[in-house]
């Protein structure tokens, strides 16, 4: 089985003149990790952009479940509605201590809607997930960088998302945190749940992709598993290299 | 980073606060009785206090810098003024200058029911909550922050002072209005009044602290400091950020309000110079003296800055602008925190070996 969590059909991001992403069509199937590569510029970060509705398209659009149009939904009913997205960048809130972070991205909404023993039970779970139980007073600000990408990472899963969105989460990490990021992602694959990771970390991509769909300029070069394309000629050439 | 203990330094000053608003009646009477000059001095830097924490919210905890809070301030110093002008006509019958001055026999209709407390109490407050309301949700809409609001709000003071400055609006014009004689049926400019005054801008002052620190302490408060660091990420967890702004920033300028209503009965006057766009800068640097995103360093900017200007208003009012301009490069290059950066240098604890290294430690990338 192989349920459609997300279909991008014929999208196209103009910046100016340029286009981002050109006409780009995809699936992306409920328990599969995908790797989304290319070059710089070919619009990997701009189509997380896109599926997360910070930025709109000027043409096509996304479908979630079949049903939800992302790119007429604002940016906080498409998180709710369960896609969560890590960012390039760490994104943490630098005055908030970790275990507030967890909680912010555990119980959405102004009020707190759990009670505080099972708002702690699922703090205790995510925070042993990233590996950051001891962390959980610390003020994010005070963190390494390697422990706020698994901070953030913990914030957008702490919701249980069934569209999970990493936007190079081993940017800057030392070969050992990597692995460690790579056993990460694969515990986080459920039947019932899509990730999609955009990294240029090659044999990153290697350990936790079942597909992976490679852009160049805004389009689809080639999509398949790893082997298949290292093996492509297209893609070695516009960005594998040799 | 500064972690400071988590009920400590509001509460402490929470009590302070109180415990001279209970000195001042106290003392009334007794050879330690506070001079009429210093028992005004201390309401009017209460007022200014609380000011200071509207400010502090949404720009220390939300990162959203008003540069014309002095609107919400003198919008609730004005209609201070309508109700005691009004108030005062009615119990000794003297007819205020600037009906005087225009050459009008009686109040505009709009001034109607201002003689009566709650009814002007529920005018500013619906006013302010219009405005703010109004020009917020724009605003926020759409995603106008940073420096864009700031100078919009700027131009927001400018324009209600130009309109202020006008004769014919029936709100005193460029004279503003003054001759406050009774407040609540008392009569003005005595010394109990002027303790009175103090008092209750004292009490105000520690209960807007109390309520603000509750409001900091809780989830929203964290969501707001959220919302400052990182907005777009709290908006892609699925928190709608623009009613949580809208919120904080209504309520901010409605303790700019509350404060304007002490404040205008103690100094009795208000005029349009109130909306010059000067005094809304100034109550941004009282804040960044004494400390952004710390309601304690808000008041302690705001007493420190203003205590300075009173005291140089009498003996050497032309240096006043050297030395507000001097600590605003001082808080720039050195302190970019504010007063509340001395906190960290913990001066109980000595930088021994030990702590070098935890410091090394914690400053590690």
């Amino acid at each position: 089985m192989s349920l459609t969590a997300l279909l991008v059909d014929g999208l196209t991001v103009r910046f100016g003149s340029f286009r981002a992403i050109d006409d780009l069509s995809l699936a992306i199937d409920y328990g599969e990790v995908r790797a989304v590569i290319g070059p710089n510029g070919a619009g990997k970060t701009t189509l997380l952009d896109v599926i997360s509705g910070i930025t709109r398209p000027k043409q096509g659009r996304i479908l979630f479940n079949g049903a939800l149009d992302l790119t007429q939904t604002s940016e906080a009913a498409i998180a709710r509605a369960g896609l969560r997205r890590k960012f390039q960048k760490p994104s943490v809130f630098e005055g908030l201590t970790v275990r507030q972070h967890i909680a912010i991205g555990a119980d959405v909404g102004f009020r707190p809607r759990l009670d505080t023993p099972a708002l702690d039970d699922r703090i205790g779970e995510v925070l042993e997930t990233v590996g950051l139980t001891g962390q959980s007073t610390r003020l994010a600000g005070e963190l390494s960088h390697g422990q706020k990408q698994w901070l953030e990472i913990g914030m957008v899963i702490a919701s249980d998302p069934s569209v999970l969105m990493l936007d190079e989460p081993v940017a800057g990490l030392t070969d050992e945190e990597t692995g460690r990021t790579a056993k990460l992602v694969r515990a986080l694959v459920r039947p019932d749940r899509a990730i999609i990771v955009v990294e240029h970390d090659m044999d990153f991509v290697e350990r936790i992709a079942d597909r992976v769909t490679v852009l160049h300029e805004g389009r689809t070069l080639f999509e398949g598993s790893m082997d298949r394309v290292r093996a492509d000629a297209a893609v070695v050439d516009v960005y594998l290299g040799r | 980073m500064i972690r400071l203990g988590r009920i400590g330094p509001i509460v402490h000053l929470t009590a302070l606060i109180l415990m001279v608003a209970l000195a001042l009646p106290a003392l009334s009477g007794t050879p330690l009785e506070i001079s009429r000059y210093l028992a005004n001095a201390i309401g009017q830097l209460a007022a200014f206090a609380v000011l200071a924490i509207s400010l502090d919210l949404i720009w220390g905890y939300l990162g959203i810098l008003s540069l014309g809070h002095g609107l919400f301030f003198a919008l609730g110093g004005y209609v201070m003024a309508m109700y005691l002008l009004k108030h005062s006509f009615v119990v000794t019958g003297t007819v205020p200058d600037f009906l005087q001055f225009m050459g009008w026999k009686d109040f505009p209709f709009y001034w109607a029911g201002f003689d009566f407390f709650p009814y002007a109490l529920a005018v500013a407050t619906a006013v302010t909550l219009l405005i703010s309301g109004i020009f917020g949700y724009v605003s926020f809409r759409s995603r106008v922050g940073g420096v864009y609001f700031a100078i919009i709000t700027q131009a927001l003071v400018y324009v209600a002072m130009l309109l202020m400055f006008r004769n014919d609006t029936g709100f005193g014009g460029n004279n503003g209005m003054t001759g406050f004689s009774v407040l609540f049926g008392w009569q003005m400019g005595t010394s109990s009044m002027i303790t009175a005054l103090a008092v209750a801008s004292l009490v105000v002052l520690a209960l807007v602290l109390l309520l603000c620190r509750q409001l900091v302490r809780s989830r929203f408060g964290a969501l707001m400091l959220a919302t400052r660091d990182d907005e777009t990420r709290l908006r892609t967890l699925g928190y709608e950020t623009l009613r949580l702004k809208l919120l904080v920033w209504c309520l901010s300028a409605l303790i700019a309000m509350v404060a304007g209503m002490l404040y205008v009965p103690q100094v009795g006057i208000i005029n349009p110079r109130v909306l010059s766009p000067e005094l809304s800068l100034e109550i941004a640097v009282w804040v960044a003296i004494g400390g952004r995103g710390h309601l304690v360093g808000a008041v302690i900017g705001a007493l420190l800055v203003n205590a300075v200007k009173f005291w140089l208003s009498s003996a050497a009012p032309e240096i006043w602008p050297f030395i507000l301009s001097g600590l605003i490069v001082l808080v720039v290059l050195v302190f970019p925190n504010g007063l509340m950066d001395l906190a960290k240098f913990r001066l109980t604890r000595p930088m021994g070996p030990k702590r070098m290294a935890e410091e090394m430690e914690e400053a590690r990338p």
